[in-house]
């Protein structure tokens, strides 16, 4: 059994960023194994600018971010196996995949990185009534057939879920001739981006219906009409608020989730918060040697964050293949008040050797909130936040110092403040 | 003086603007963390400036088609004479990104470029 210092599981923005940070941290025998017929994951399909500002300094659209890297991984010599599909992954870190070059395949390694990206919640997660015909498609899925197939899903379209991939396929879909006819929300509030709600919507007179949702289906071959309702606070639907749209397609962005099957199956513990594996500060789960990043890690909002957490995890990884030394017993860091999820979700104050960022979501729109960061009873900062959206991922870093000098485990929350 | 509310779109950060008018002359914009979100700001008041970004049909290429992008923002009033321009493109693999696919498109002196590399099939 062929034996490497680390697998990557996923050739796509954080496997490729993850692979890049090993080569330069002087870890050489490692292989990153991809599924797709080409590196750069999700960002392919994804040709619409705005990624790598954080990155770059520059406005670049999905395809050419993934370039970037894929160049920098060539250049460092990066070995990516295209066409490759993970199958098993098992606790002592072999990993069984398969490919029409080298057929049913198991290595083993010393570190892990999984950067499996996530997947699109679909029609059954939610439950819609009504017929079952062709015209429904996921955000994601049309994304790909028009953006990479080059196939137009339909011409009359209905967008179900304000997601970012909703958002931007109903400017895509109208710049390529179809009619969109709104895109409703079950929220009071939008699950996209705000610059994606004025950028694709607004400015194509696309209407948000907010607080309502599609409750039916009608059409036997192709789809042809759909019922929407508003709803009332408890998400129910508000009899005699029907309206019907004439629409051949309804297109779902109702959500992503981390792609979690073989995390699960390799018995990794999970966070059900963000459902995807439990880290620490090196993005290390709680299976020795595996680490996770990325949107199979959590579910980012921008492709810039995903890059720097995946060079996080292989900085993590890096240091763990070089030292393997006990780092002393872990504090958690959990999420507090009007805070959805908490990654990573512990630090060791033994082994603060750097600065270690944190992740999270808020779990309702605030206008103004103060950041507390808290260890044990003892507020240890404040900091203070405006306009916060649960679709806009916050950031907080915690210094090396900061945690060296724990003692308790820490509670990050948002409290929020209300003007009189 | 009126203050007018935006939300800067140049990145997903999507930063709160607060331009302040004196009639149809900006006089200061604040929330921007960058020097783009004041340009956007200033620009936006004026006249909505936006990057369009589609695809076009290529030949012998991995896919049947090409992601392309206006290499700067064009006017947002111009978009539909634009795409009518991009549908009428094909372009031949092999293409390597930032290639200039259509000069001056909707005659507005800016450039639609690949917006990455594709092989011959």
């Amino acid at each position: 059994m062929r034996h490497y210092q680390a697998v990557i599981i996923g050739g796509g923005s954080a496997g490729l960023s993850a692979a890049v940070t090993l080569k330069e941290n002087g870890i050489e025998d490692i292989v990153v194994l991809e599924k797709d017929c080409e590196p750069g994951g999700i960002l392919e399909q994804c040709i619409h600018n705005g990624f790598g500002l954080q990155t770059f300094k520059e406005q670049l659209s999905g395809p050419a971010y993934a370039e970037r890297y894929v160049k920098m991984a060539e250049k460092l010599n990066v070995d990516i196996r295209l066409n490759t599909m993970v199958t098993e992954l098992h606790p002592d870190k072999t990993v069984r995949y398969i490919s029409s070059a080298e057929g049913d395949v198991t290595i083993s390694a010393d570190a892990i990185i999984l950067a499996v990206g996530c997947y699109e919640r679909a029609r059954g997660a939610i439950n819609i009534m009504g017929t079952r015909p062709a015209g429904i498609y996921t955000a994601g899925q049309a994304q790909r057939y028009l953006n990479i197939e080059g196939y137009m899903v339909g011409k009359k379209v209905f967008i179900l879920g304000s997601g970012d991939i909703g958002l931007i396929m109903a400017r895509r879909m109208t710049l390529e001739g179809a009619k969109v006819y709104g895109v409703a929300e079950i929220m009071p509030y939008s699950n996209g981006l705000p610059r994606n709600i004025r950028q694709c919507l607004e400015d194509f007179n696309i209407p948000l219906y907010l607080s309502h949702t599609v409750t039916r289906t009608f059409g036997k071959d192709r789809l042809e009409k759909i019922e929407l309702m508003q709803v009332d606070e408890k998400m129910n639907p508000i009899p005699g608020t029907e309206q019907y749209f004439d629409v051949d397609t309804l297109l779902l962005s109702v959500g992503l989730i981390p792609e979690n099957h073989l995390a699960e199956e390799a018995g990794i513990r999970m966070d059900p918060a963000i459902r995807g594996p439990k880290v620490d500060d090196s993005y290390m789960t709680e299976t020795e040697g595996i680490f996770a990043c990325g949107n199979g890690l959590h579910v980012h909002d921008l492709v810039d964050f995903v890059s720097l957490q995946a060079k996080r995890a292989a900085e993590g990884a890096a240091r763990y293949l070089k030292e393997k030394k006990d780092r002393g017993t872990p504090l958690a860091v959990k999420p507090g008040e009007n805070v959805s999820y908490m990654v990573p979700s512990c630090v060791h104050p033994e082994d603060a050797n750097a600065n270690v960022e944190f992740f999270f979501r808020v779990r309702k729109p605030m206008d103004k909130a103060v950041v507390e960061i808290r260890s044990g009873e003892t507020l240890l900062r404040t900091m203070n936040r405006k306009k916060l959206m649960p679709s806009e991922m916050e950031r907080v870093i915690l210094t090396a110092k900061e945690i060296a000098a724990l003692k308790e485990d820490v509670t990050i929350s948002m409290r929020e403040v209300t003007e009189e | 003086m009126t203050e007018k509310e935006l939300i800067c779109v140049n990145c997903p950060m999507g930063c709160r603007l607060t331009v302040t008018m004196e009639g149809k002359e900006v006089l200061s914009v604040k929330g921007n963390t960058c020097p783009r979100g004041e340009a956007y700001a200033r620009q936006e008041c004026v006249q909505p400036m936006r990057i369009l970004t589609s695809t076009v049909r290529i030949n012998n290429g991995t896919h049947r088609v090409l992601p392309v992008i206006t290499e700067k923002e064009i006017p947002l009033e111009l978009m539909e004479q634009a795409m009518a321009e991009v549908r009428e493109i094909t372009v031949d693999a092999p293409v390597e990104v930032d290639t200039v696919i259509l000069e001056n498109i909707a005659g507005t002196g800016v450039n639609l470029i690949a917006s990455r590399s594709m092989k011959h099939a």
